[in-house]
């Protein structure tokens, strides 16, 4: 395989087998996730990021661990990569007292602020300037660590994008936007949206780098993203790195995705980014077939025990409601 | 006489007006294919076309601003904002041109527009999607607010609103979209600033909106088997409140209880008990006025937390007979 011909260091140095595991874990945590809310197991609502782990994996691969992120509406496969626990995971989206949230943020708003996961986020664009935000803290007090911000193509249309990127860039603070350009905003196609090919060319008009990676290869965000970070630990200000990908499913429950079609749908399925990453890794000798079924059925067994510690674990009572208001 | 939901009344409502005047469109997001994200608008491209069912960007900025600009030029758009709390995004322009621009030109000049929008919890969406901010709006002089609670007054006074020449906000509560109600099929216009009884009684006054009207008729009818006669009283606009309606009602009850899904504090319902308190029904009250709201606290995910997080039915049969003190 080409591919893992000449990989800079920061794949070479980078635990494979780890990112085929996390790849996985999205993976069956978004399935889970779907078959319970089918069976109203699972209230509100939620997005899934199916076909899109390549990106979401390939983009945090190259942080350290005291970096941060913040993240979207459709951000399980963020939080699973920043390494999150899935059972706690799965416990809030059950509203378990155990769970990230203690039950009160549900799927859109899981946070490990402590981990340096700031933040999913149920308004599209509200990211954006919380990411510029804690730039601006790692540049202030000199901390060294780099925010990644993660967005969506139908978020790049928020007038908060404009600002946020604006600003980051005269400031030339230490964050990288990563778009997962997954082709719709709920329904709206990218190019009924906007009249450039790319999200990333916009970053001209910023006077930064834009660049387009292969959002289904996790070794092709790695080097994106891993450029673009290093550009902003050193002081050289922010970029925007959009991951062509795709979504799956539809956009959240109650979706007949009448806005496109089968063979689309099809099309995309056959660039697996797990699948492909697990096939580079058998066919480069990194990987026995018997070790990849192996990691495939360690994560399938973990989302099992997710879901098994989410159903063991308690309600909030009623004393909960009013705690946590203020600090 | 058929019976619609109170979903279909406004799509009713809508349709009907822009096939008898060819200035009315709506814009928002995904109201085209996928039909809205709670179904209103359903239907509505294939027969109006995508000129008048204006599908947008993601930009609630942009899209309230290109409102304002389209009503001050003789169009009369009505706005879809997905859910009611994304009117922060659109608040510049509500706020400062909307509102403000007929008075700031001396009487020049006319904003005839709509912003429609899904209000209030109990869907699970937890804090960034369930909140109750219509006093916000309320507060705004030149600003109209509407929150119709049945879906023969949905299309009665969507009409109204459609027709009004202000910028008007038209709150749609979501647990009301599936309820159903006697709806002619012809138009009728219901004026704004005209109160509903929407039970009559004798004992005590309620004064509530949206979703909390539903309630209060459970509570009434629960109380009526305990002989108490309960009036309740939907004011269907916030402005212009008639304000006549409820003080008449309190001079026959002597009793007044507001209820409404918004935090109590800084609410709406602190306005309908001043002006109470402000009028000669002051004089005839026989108690202290009461006041029921959600509790100064985000709306909670999980499902216990999210209904103690506002005023039940036996909430409110509970402050009625503490009202006529009675156990
Ligand atoms: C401010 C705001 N507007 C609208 C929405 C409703 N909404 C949630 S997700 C979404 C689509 C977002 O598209 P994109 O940014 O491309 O992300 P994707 O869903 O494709 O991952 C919309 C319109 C919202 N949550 N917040």
């Amino acid at each position: 395989m080409a591919q893992l011909v000449n990989l800079p260091p920061r794949v070479q140095e980078t635990d494979l087998k780890g990112l085929l595991k996390q790849m996985w874990l999205i993976r069956y945590f978004e399935e889970k996730v779907d078959e319970f809310f089918a069976k109203g197991m699972i209230h509100g609502t939620t997005h899934l990021a199916v076909g899109q782990e390549a990106s979401a994996v390939g983009s945090i691969a190259v942080l350290e661990g005291r970096d941060k992120i913040t993240s979207t509406h459709r951000g399980h496969g963020h939080c699973i990569a920043k390494g999150a626990e899935v059972n706690k995971m799965m416990a809030e989206l059950f509203g378990r007292t155990t769970g990230y949230c203690k039950g009160k943020g549900g799927s859109m708003h899981i946070a490990d602020v402590e981990q340096g996961n700031l933040g999913a986020n149920g308004i599209v664009g509200g990211g954006f300037s919380i990411a510029t935000g804690a730039a601006l803290t790692s540049k202030m007090r000199n901390e060294g660590y780099v925010v990644l911000c993660f967005f969506g193509d139908g978020a790049s249309n928020e007038g908060s994008f404009h600002e946020a990127v604006n600003l980051a860039s005269i400031w030339k603070l230490p964050v990288v936007f990563i778009c997962e350009n997954n082709q719709y905003g709920m329904s709206g196609p990218v190019k009924e949206m906007m009249n450039v090919e790319d999200i990333a060319q916009r970053a001209e008009a910023y006077g930064i780098p834009g660049k387009v990676v292969d959002g289904n290869d996790v070794f092709n965000v790695m080097n994106g993203v891993g450029e673009a970070v290093e550009r902003a630990r050193n002081g050289e200000g922010p970029s925007i790195v959009e991951a062509k990908t795709y979504r799956w499913k539809g956009h959240s429950k109650s979706d007949a995705k009448k806005y496109r079609t089968r063979e689309e749908e099809q099309e995309w399925r056959a660039k697996d980014p797990i699948v492909r990453l697990r096939d580079v890794l058998v066919q480069e000798g990194l990987l026995t077939e018997e070790e990849a079924d192996s990691i495939k059925a360690e994560a399938k067994k973990e989302i099992e025990e997710s879901v098994e510690f989410a159903k063991d674990s308690p309600m909030p009572t009623l004393d909960d409601l009013m705690e946590d208001i203020y600090a | 006489m058929r019976e619609l939901t109170y979903l279909e009344a406004v799509r009713e409502a809508m349709s009907q007006e822009m096939r008898q005047n060819e200035d009315v469109f709506i814009l928002g997001e995904d109201i085209g294919v996928y039909g809205g994200a709670f179904g209103v608008t359903r239907g509505m491209i294939e027969e109006f076309g995508p000129e008048r069912i204006r599908n947008t960007p993601i930009s609630e900025a942009a899209i309230s601003g290109t409102a304002v600009g389209a009503a001050l030029t003789g169009m009369r758009p009505i706005l879809e904002l997905q859910f009611s709390d994304f009117i922060t995004i659109a608040m510049d322009n509500m706020v400062n041109q909307a509102a403000k621009i007929r008075y700031m030109y001396g009487g020049k000049g006319k904003v005839p527009m709509v912003l429609r929008t899904p209000a209030g919890s109990g869907t699970g969406a937890a804090a960034q999607h369930s909140q109750s901010l219509e006093a916000w709006m309320a507060h705004v002089p030149g600003l109209k607010v509407v929150q119709p609670s049945t879906a023969y007054d949905a299309k009665g006074l969507l009409k109204a609103a459609i027709d009004d020449d202000n910028p008007v906000i038209f709150y749609e509560h979501k647990l009301c979209y599936k309820t159903k109600s006697d709806v002619p099929e012809e138009q009728y216009s219901i004026p704004l600033g005209k109160a509903d009884v929407k039970r009559a009684g004798t004992d005590v006054t309620i004064v509530a909106t949206a979703i909390m009207v539903h309630k209060s008729l459970e509570a009434a009818a629960e109380l009526e088997k305990e002989g108490i006669q309960v009036e309740v009283i939907d004011p269907r606009t916030l402005v212009p409140l008639d304000t006549e309606t409820i003080i008449q009602s309190v001079k026959k009850t002597s009793r007044l209880i507001v209820v409404h899904e918004a935090v109590k504090r800084g609410g709406f319902g602190g306005e309908i008990a001043s002006t109470i308190a402000e009028s000669e029904a002051f004089d005839y009250l026989d108690a202290p006025i009461k006041r029921l709201g959600g509790k100064a606290v985000p709306i909670p995910y999980n499902p216990e937390l999210e209904k103690a997080a506002i005023p039940t039915v036996s909430d409110i049969v509970a402050a009625v007979k503490e009202t006529l003190n009675r156990q």
